[in-house]
This record gives C-alpha cells, sequence and structure tokens, in this order.
C-alpha cells in the first residue's frame, strides 16, 4: 500500500481512500458533510488546465475544491484490486 | 389538536414538489424572522388528524454552516414538530443520509420518505424499503412526490405517528471512547437544566464541538422561559406551583 499524500497530488482517474483532514472550524465541518471522510473513497475527476481547482467524485457527485483545502486532505491510492474485493 | 409536520432534506430532493402535494391551495409564503430564507407553510387534513406543514429550506447538514442549515435545525429544535419527513434522494442515498442521520439523533418521530423512486427505477436502483427501515429505526416509505406514487401508505403512515401508534428506536452513532465519556458526563447536567424538552445527547454533542450558536440560543430559550414562568407567578399572585 502507498503512502498517504495530499489529495491534490494525485492523477485523474485515480481512486483514493481518504485518510485525514487537516482543516478545522466550518470548512472541515462543510466536507465531511460532502463525504470527505476518513475510510471514504473519493475518485478524482478532472485537474483544471492550472492545477486548480481540482474535481472530484464523491458520493456520486462532483465537487471542486481549491488547493487551500485539497492540500489538507490526505488519501492513499486504491489498487483497482482493492477497489474490486471491497 | 393541529399537528405539525417539518419536510426536511438535501437540497433538490423533492421537498417542495411533496409539500404542494399535501397542502395544494392551502399554503402560504413569508420570511423567517429575522432571515432572508424563504418560509413556506401549509395544512392539509385527513379523516384522522389536520395537518401544519413546514418547508425546510434544503440544507446537506444541520451544524449550523448556514442561515438556511440554522433556520432547519432551530425549527427541529425549538419547535419541535409532531413529525419530521425527511425527504431523500433514492437515487443518492449515501450522501442522502448524512443529514437523516442527523435529524435521527435530535429526534424520534421520523419518517424517511425515499423520493425519486421513479428515477432510481430507471437507473436500475432497487431500494430495501425492510431493511433501511429496520437498520435506521424508523418508518421508510417509498415514493415519488411527481408521479404520486406511495403518497397512500406515506399518509398512512403520518396518521399512525400522529396517533403515537408507531414505536420508533432511531438509530443512534456511537462515538469513539473520548467522546462518549464526554457525553456521558454533559448529559446528566444537561438534563437537569431542560429535562426531557430537549434532546440530551445531541446537545451534548453540540457543546462537545463547540457550536457557540446554539448555546446562544439554548441562553436564549432558558431567558425567555424564566420571564413567562416569572408572568405566570405574577398573575397567580407570587404563588409559585413547583415543576
Ligand atoms: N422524477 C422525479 N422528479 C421529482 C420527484 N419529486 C420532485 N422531482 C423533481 O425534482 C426537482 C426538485 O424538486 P423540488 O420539489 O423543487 O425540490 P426541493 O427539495 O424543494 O428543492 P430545494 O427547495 O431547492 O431544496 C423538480 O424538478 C421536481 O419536479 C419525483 O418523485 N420524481
Ligand atoms: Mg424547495
Amino acid at each position: 500500500m502507498e503512502k498517504a499524500k495530499p489529495i491534490n497530488q494525485f492523477q485523474a482517474g485515480d481512486h483514493i481512500e481518504i485518510t485525514s483532514i487537516q482543516l478545522t472550524g466550518v470548512m472541515r465541518r462543510r466536507l465531511l458533510d460532502l463525504g470527505f471522510v476518513p475510510g471514504a473513497v473519493v475518485e478524482l475527476n478532472q485537474k483544471s488546465p492550472l492545477g486548480d481547482p481540482i474535481a472530484y467524485k464523491v458520493c456520486g457527485t462532483q465537487v471542486a475544491l481549491r488547493q487551500e483545502e485539497s492540500v489538507l486532505i490526505t488519501g492513499k491510492k486504491r489498487s483497482a484490486e482493492e477497489r474490486r474485493s471491497s | 389538536m393541529t399537528k405539525n409536520i417539518a419536510l426536511a432534506g438535501n437540497p433538490n430532493t423533492g421537498k417542495s414538489t411533496l409539500f404542494n402535494f399535501l397542502t395544494g391551495l392551502k399554503q402560504h409564503t413569508g420570511n423567517w424572522p429575522g432571515k432572508t430564507v424563504v418560509r413556506a407553510e401549509g395544512q392539509f387534513e385527513t379523516d384522522r388528524h389536520s395537518y401544519k406543514v413546514i418547508d425546510l429550506p434544503g440544507t446537506y447538514s444541520l451544524y449550523s454552516n448556514s442561515a438556511d442549515e440554522e433556520v432547519a435545525r432551530d425549527y427541529i429544535i425549538f419547535e419541535k414538530p409532531d413529525i419530521t419527513l425527511v425527504v431523500v434522494d433514492a437515487t443518492s442515498l449515501e450522501r442522502n443520509l448524512n443529514l437523516a442521520l442527523q435529524v435521527l439523533e435530535m429526534t424520534s418521530n421520523v419518517i424517511i420518505c425515499v423520493n425519486l423512486i421513479d428515477e432510481a427505477r430507471r437507473k436500475g436502483i432497487t431500494v430495501d424499503q425492510k431493511k433501511l427501515s429496520e437498520q435506521l429505526g424508523v418508518p421508510v416509505v417509498l415514493i415519488s412526490a411527481r408521479e404520486k406514487v406511495g403518497v397512500i401508505e406515506l399518509l398512512k403512515t403520518i396518521d399512525q405517528m400522529a396517533d403515537g401508534t408507531i414505536e420508533t428506536c432511531p438509530y443512534q452513532i456511537a462515538y469513539d471512547n473520548t467522546v462518549e465519556t464526554e457525553i456521558e458526563a454533559l448529559e446528566p447536567k444537561i438534563k437537569q437544566l431542560f429535562g426531557d424538552h430537549f434532546p440530551s445527547r445531541w446537545i451534548a454533542l453540540r457543546l462537545i464541538d463547540g457550536d457557540q450558536h446554539l448555546l446562544d440560543a439554548l441562553k436564549a430559550y432558558i431567558q425567555r422561559s424564566s420571564q413567562i414562568k416569572s408572568d405566570l407567578e405574577l398573575k397567580q399572585g407570587g404563588v409559585s406551583h413547583g415543576a
């Protein structure tokens, strides 16, 4: 299993298991409510040309995050096998 | 006596469609006091009861991150509707259940309306009503507010809940040891202050979370009720009647 890193450092199409959310306060609450919770698997859908914002698919909906938020969320890549077995 | 029903749910799940179906033309809209959030209220009758319905703003959460969330949350806690209908989107249950679970921590008189069931069927999604109801501990009704599917069963369930013949056991999230210990320490004090008037476990959780808005709202509530109490005592010639 790969090491966890900020979720803006993945590639389009990657499935990422969220490991931690280092944001605080209202922003943290919001992201939790949108489905960025430890253990959840999100998909990086696409990066805009300059790499900011980045769109993720979470709980079936697309959510765009700015870099200031995505660098504070960490996750690790789920391989195709891990995805099949879960 | 008229029973109060609140409609809660994520944005765009068909709350207003259901509200319009239930209340027809017997509705009016205004703003919530001090807020620019629209307040829609209406009425309907069955052969058993008459109901007042409030269409709460659609939100993903009830932790007062916004004026909409505050309105919806304060209504459920302070106005204590007799029934809260949580309208969830059958095609995205995972996301929608976040709010449903929050409501289940706040009140036990909940009916989950799984709406857009027509859309779900079109997409090949089936929802196991019985299992969902068993796991959540409250009635679950599958409906299509737009195509008027399942609405008879919904009305029947509403009447039964209003009659008090449905026993619910809302699913309660178990938190880790640290949080549960804090809850255990806080809950008796909250009960001492408010009795069973408010959901003490939920209030404990909000206090642990440092929710300033709720703290202010509770303080205002205590002031209001002690004012009412002393007014009453004055009217009764200073005779105090213990609680
Ligand atoms: N297919 C289908 N569409 C529905 C159903 N119920 C509502 N809709 C549609 O879903 C859209 C949103 O419905 P509303 O009733 O406005 O949803 P709402 O929950 O009040 O939305 P907000 O007030 O913005 O939170 C509308 O286009 C409705 O026609 C349903 O049961 N099936
Ligand atoms: Mg609406």
